[in-house]
């Protein structure tokens, strides 16, 4: 991909990533968090959170369904807004919402599936944001590296369960964002099943004794 | 923005406690000053003027929430699941020509005209607290007369146990009333209801308006019921039918998700929703949240009702 390309997509990324917060700041500069703010700005971090992540897992189905390779560039980007968005949604909680109400935040992480769930999936990301550099990938090697984040899925299953947790019953955003993790999982699973599927049949065909390269994988 | 301001604050490990504790005033200042609502063109009550006289007694002692945020921070899912879609979408009610069907279990069952009913009683302002069950509250003053002087017109009969509230069914009037894709799931018409002696209790207020004047059209118009203890969804808006009965009435919420919203929904700090805590609240304005009140802070009024009655089990 020619570099000026790329370029364009990630400053693409970057505007759209800070869009919403820069929304939030120009919303309480102006007075218009609704009347109750503390919970409109958890929600909306926590929802833009969401988003992000979903479309950093998005990017490797995008290839994989439409052959597209421009998407892997921006998956690492996309991930680390997640992380960012996460976590101020994570700070709004512990700063305006509980104010440091340490004995009833512990309470709450144990008792409140919605919130276990929420630590866990911000717990998942932590590794990943820490090993993003190149440097990190060439110190872990491709193959660990691509293993530990796997942990990306950990993290989306994990979001979405805290958001159906914590939806009203009535609302219906949290199963449309818990239908395209599916679909993307879907496409990973369908993906794997597929190559597994080929190498079998590779092997049966392959002349016994020799063995079979297995097919060149691209990083999934 | 607000988070960096705060960050250097936080993390102090080395500070004596006083002085990380002004800091931490410091931040709730601070922070109060960027998220709370400011003054600006606060948006001031329309609609016709009630004369009614304040109920000092039965009346808290502290400023009300603003009416602009009571007026468009709402939950009432006929318009919508979303805080704000009452106030935006609420323009299809039309709170007259109104009539509430008064019947059941009672000798003298009767159709009133809304404006009949605003008259049958002398109009009274109180000031509740309202509790919400996802943790927040406000300080309204409703404008109405005990449900009780309604109910006495209509005398209930020997057999009659509870009362049943029924919110208007019309999908023109509630948009969300109309069938969607996913389907919905509250049942509509929304049905609520109270133990008899609840509905008679004198706090239980028959609410025909709120800061001097005729309920807005997202707040329950044109009449509603308010029952200060309780979590705010028992206190059913809009309401085109009251009825006596014999059996405890099948509620919406209870319907929807029985193990998260029982018949009594009394307002309890001890007894947390399965999903989130009801120690605290916010109440809607202030910064810090509260600790929430058993009853709402109507224990000694009401707390008598339910002597005997294990309000964990019959939550
Ligand atoms: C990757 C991790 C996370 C994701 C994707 C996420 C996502 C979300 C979403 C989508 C919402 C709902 C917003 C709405 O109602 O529109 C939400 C709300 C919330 N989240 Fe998170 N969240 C995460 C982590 C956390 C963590 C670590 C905590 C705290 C320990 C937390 C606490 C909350 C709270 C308190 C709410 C508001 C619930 C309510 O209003 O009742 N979340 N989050």
């Amino acid at each position: 991909m020619a570099r000026r390309v790329r370029i364009a997509l990630k400053t693409a990324v970057w505007g759209a990533c800070l869009a919403p917060l820069a929304l939030l700041c120009y919303r309480a500069a102006t007075g218009d968090l609704t009347a109750n703010p503390i919970s409109f700005v958890t929600n909306t971090l926590g929802d833009w959170t969401l988003r992000i992540l979903l479309a950093s897992l998005a990017m490797t189905p995008l290839r994989i369904v439409f052959g597209l390779s421009w998407p892997i560039a921006l998956r690492r980007l996309l991930g680390l807004f997640a992380f960012f968005y996460v976590c101020l949604h994570f700070a709004v909680w512990i700063v305006l919402d509980h104010f440091f109400d340490w004995p009833r935040m512990g309470a709450d992480i144990v008792k409140r599936p919605y919130i276990t769930m929420g630590m866990l999936a911000l717990l998942s990301l932590i590794p990943l944001a820490a090993t993003s550099t190149a440097g990190m990938v060439k110190r872990l090697g491709a193959r660990a590296w691509t293993r530990l984040h796997r942990l990306a899925y950990a993290a989306g299953v994990l979001g979405c369960l805290h958001f159906l947790w914590l939806a009203k019953v009535g609302r219906r955003d949290q199963y449309w964002h818990a239908l395209v993790l599916a679909l993307l999982l879907g496409v990973r699973l369908g993906h794997v099943a597929v190559r597994f599927a080929r190498r079998r049949r590779e092997r049966r065909g392959a002349p016994v004794g020799r063995r079979v390269n297995p097919p060149t994988l691209t990083a999934p | 923005m607000l988070i960096r301001r705060a960050g250097p604050f936080t993390a102090n490990d080395v500070t004596d406690e006083t002085l990380y504790l002004n800091r931490r005033e410091w931040m709730v200042g601070a922070a109060a000053l960027v998220l709370m609502p400011g003054e600006g063109e606060a948006a001031t009550p329309q609609g016709q003027a009630l004369t009614a006289t304040r109920n000092e007694a039965l009346s808290l002692q502290e400023t009300p929430t603003k009416f602009e945020a009571a007026t468009t921070y709402n939950n009432f899912y006929e318009f919508g699941v979303n805080k704000e879609d009452p106030a935006r979408l609420a323009g299809t009610l039309k709170p007259r020509p109104w009539a509430v069907q008064v019947d059941g279990l009672v000798h003298k069952p009767k159709t009133y005209d809304i404006d009949e009913l605003l008259r049958l009683a002398p109009l009274e302002e109180r000031v509740y607290s309202l509790r919400c069950v996802e943790g927040w509250s406000m300080v309204i003053p409703w404008i109405g007369y005990p449900l009780a002087a309604l109910l006495r017109r209509v005398e209930p009969t020997g057999k009659a146990r509870y009362v049943e509230f029924t919110t208007l069914l019309d999908p023109s009037q509630f948009p969300a009333q109309r069938p969607s894709f996913f389907g919905f799931s509250l049942e509509w018409p929304y049905v609520e209801g109270l133990r008899l002696d609840e509905a008679l209790h004198p706090l239980t207020l028959l609410t025909v308006g709120m800061y001097g004047r005729v309920l807005p059209n997202q707040n329950g118009a044109p009449v509603r019921v308010i029952v200060p203890w309780k979590y705010g969804f028992k206190s059913a808006k809009s309401l085109v039918r009251i009825r006596a009965v014999a059996d405890e009435p099948k509620t919406s919420w209870n319907r929807a998700a029985p193990q998260e919203y029982g018949f009594y929904s009394n307002v309890n700090p001890a007894v947390d929703h399965p999903r989130w805590s009801q120690a605290t609240e916010r109440r809607i304005g202030e910064f810090r949240r509260r600790p929430t009140l058993p009853f709402n802070g109507y224990g000694d009024q009401v707390a008598s009702l339910y002597a005997g009655l294990d309000l964990k089990k019959h939550y």
